[in-house]
């Protein structure tokens, strides 16, 4: 099946001059991304993130208000780390200089050793760096097929055949049948942000970013959630951003978790999680896991405490 | 057993025109029915019983026979299609500058910064404020009919455009760009179909607007036209046929909402409701 592709592509490329020769390219680079797809494997183990020295103030010239200050950590290829902080502190900041809708105001982000983002440049958004947001952002007007097929079908990677296939089957297998025709806002919430998190990931990113994307939901279809998101990530592990201010979820999901500061937003400290994975929920009641997050909890309140009285100390 | 499980085949139409028969017996139809029926049943009755005032009013039937003896004239027709003529092309000029102006002015602050100022001066004169102008610097009272109906759904638009342009949620828009959006695809693709809620929304109003603009225009510009005939049964001292000329307003402005709420349904296939 893929040689017989690979001669249409051939015949295209002998027909068309340069734009048969990119369409060739298309499709081959297709060809590798369907595979990846379907087996789960990543083409390429990269992506890690570098934050260095990073800081982020809003509007210099008038009221000045640092939102991130001298914030440095390293986020290893294929980790899923969390970032834990005060609400405002100034991660969603963090999140979108990455995903390029942002700028900082001086230090450096670099991907896979490359600077994206400094004082001086600002990188464009895109499908390598997809967002899941807060409040989610699932095209309204889109049936839910055609969200998810957005991504591929718009970058021109797939056709809207290939993409709808490798969509059903995703979606079979996170249990999402018989959704694909109706709206966003005729599914369940949680329906909602499953579909928007595999709108991300068929574009097959290098990096994910997630802001605190079970933020609205219950907590059972949370914890639901959760079971699918790590199926996803021990399916095939790459670069995860996720924001949270939930520790439990923190440590549950995360090879690394961040704990922020309140605003201005430093790094107050990195924990490594050592728990082994695959993870069920059992692992929440394991020794271990209680340790961790009573040494989370201990910073977390530390930084909670000074939110609340500098709170006390703007009100008098 | 339902229609589509019988042996035989049923051709698309029949099966459209019985849910249509199906539809119109529901029972939100059978009570905007009753609601009428209730109306004019109290009218007879406000009449019959001499209500102070009221009883100037002619029983419903003189009303109805009035309509028969002026639906057989071709002029009632004549004003009809006048009447619904200027609405059609007025409208449809508001929609076409209002849709692209709002969306512009949504999106960029400085174009809002320009216009903006001007446009709430201007917005709060009421239509009909225009009319004296109108008929002077238009040279047709064709022409000034047309302008005055345009004025009133123009603004309505515009305003409505914006403010749905500027509640677009700007996650859409960075969703967009994460997954591969260039520039013009966040115009068409998220813009458009983002507004489309305030533009319904804008042209719903503006409709019954343009009707308010029209017959006032009408009365005292025109020489066509349901306002036209209204305001000229009331310069022969047709009571029934005013109130013709009103039902017939009344009418025609129902039918062109109904549209603007199909049209609306049409393209928002993701609002249950609208």
């Amino acid at each position: 099946m893929v040689s017989l592709r690979v001669d249409c592509a051939w015949e295209s490329c002998k027909g068309h001059g340069f734009f048969g020769w990119s369409r060739n390219r298309g499709l081959e680079r297709r060809v590798a991304d369907e595979s990846a797809v379907m087996t789960g494997s990543p083409t390429r183990q990269t992506g890690s993130i570098s934050i260095r020295n990073v800081s982020k103030t809003y509007d210099p010239a008038g009221a000045c208000v640092t939102a991130v200050e001298h914030c440095s950590f390293d986020i290893e290829a294929g980790q899923f780390a969390t970032i834990v902080g005060p609400s405002g502190c100034g991660k969603t900041t963090l999140l979108n200089a990455i995903a390029g809708f942002d700028t900082i105001s001086s230090g450096e982000i670099l991907i896979d050793g490359a600077v994206i983002s400094s004082e001086k440049k600002q990188i464009r958004p895109g499908p390598d760096r997809v967002v899941v947001f807060q409040n989610g952002a699932l095209f309204p007007w889109k049936t839910m097929m055609d969200n998810i097929v957005y991504g591929p079908v718009r970058q021109k990677r797939m056709t809207r055949h290939d993409a709808e296939r490798i969509a059903v089957e995703l979606l079979k297998r996170v249990g999402l049948v018989g959704v694909q025709d109706k709206y966003p806002g005729d599914v369940s919430s949680g329906m909602q942000r499953r579909a928007e998190i595999l709108r991300a990931l068929i574009n097959q990113p290098i990096v994910m970013l997630l802001d605190e994307p079970f933020r609205a939901l219950d907590a059972v279809t949370k914890s639901v959630m959760h079971r699918f998101l790590l199926g996803l990530f021990d399916d095939s592990p790459r670069t995860t951003l996720f924001i949270t201010h939930d520790l439990e979820e923190a440590i549950f999901l995360a090879d690394k978790v961040i704990v922020m500061t309140t605003r201005p937003a430093r790094v107050k400290i990195v924990l490594e999680v050592d728990l082994p994975r695959p993870r069920t929920m059992g692992i929440t009641r394991s020794e271990r896991f209680r340790q961790i997050k009573e040494s989370l909890l201990e910073v977390v309140h530390e930084e909670a405490l000074k939110a609340f009285q500098s709170g006390e100390r703007e009100m008098a | 057993m339902s229609l589509n499980a019988l042996p035989l085949k049923i051709p698309d139409v029949t099966v459209r025109v019985l849910s249509y028969i199906r539809g119109a017996l529901s029972v939100k139809t059978l009570e905007g029915v009753a609601s009428v029926v209730a109306f004019v049943a109290l009218w007879q009755a406000a009449v019959f019983v001499q209500v102070p005032y009221i009883s100037n009013l002619p029983y419903p039937a003189d009303v109805w026979n009035s309509f028969a003896e002026a639906a057989r004239t071709e002029n009632y027709w004549i004003s009809w299609a006048a009447s619904l003529k200027r609405i059609f092309v007025s409208f449809l000029v508001a929609q076409a500058l209002g849709i692209p102006l709002g969306l512009f002015m949504g999106m960029s602050r400085s174009f809002k910064q320009i216009l903006f100022p001007v446009f709430e001066i201007v917005r709060p004169i009421p239509p009909i404020a225009w009319i004296p102008l109108a008929i002077l610097f238009w040279p047709t009272e064709e022409l000034s009919i047309y302008a005055l109906t345009f004025i009133g759904p123009f603004f309505v638009i515009v305003l409505n455009v914006m403010q749905g342009v500027a509640s677009i949620d700007v996650s859409l828009k960075r969703a967009a760009l994460s997954l591969g959006a260039r520039r013009i695809d966040i115009f068409w693709k998220i813009m458009l179909p983002g507004a489309l809620p305030s533009i319904l929304t804008g042209m719903t109003v503006g409709i019954g607007v343009a009707w308010n603009v029209l017959i006032a225009a009408e009365m005292i510009a025109g020489h066509t036209g349901l306002g036209r005939m209204t305001w000229e049964a009331y310069t022969n001292g047709n009571i029934p046929l005013i109130i013709v000329g009103m039902a017939s307003i009344g009418l025609a402005g129902y039918l062109c909402s109904g549209v603007v709420r199909f049209i609306g349904q049409r393209c928002m296939p993701w609002k249950n409701r609208f």
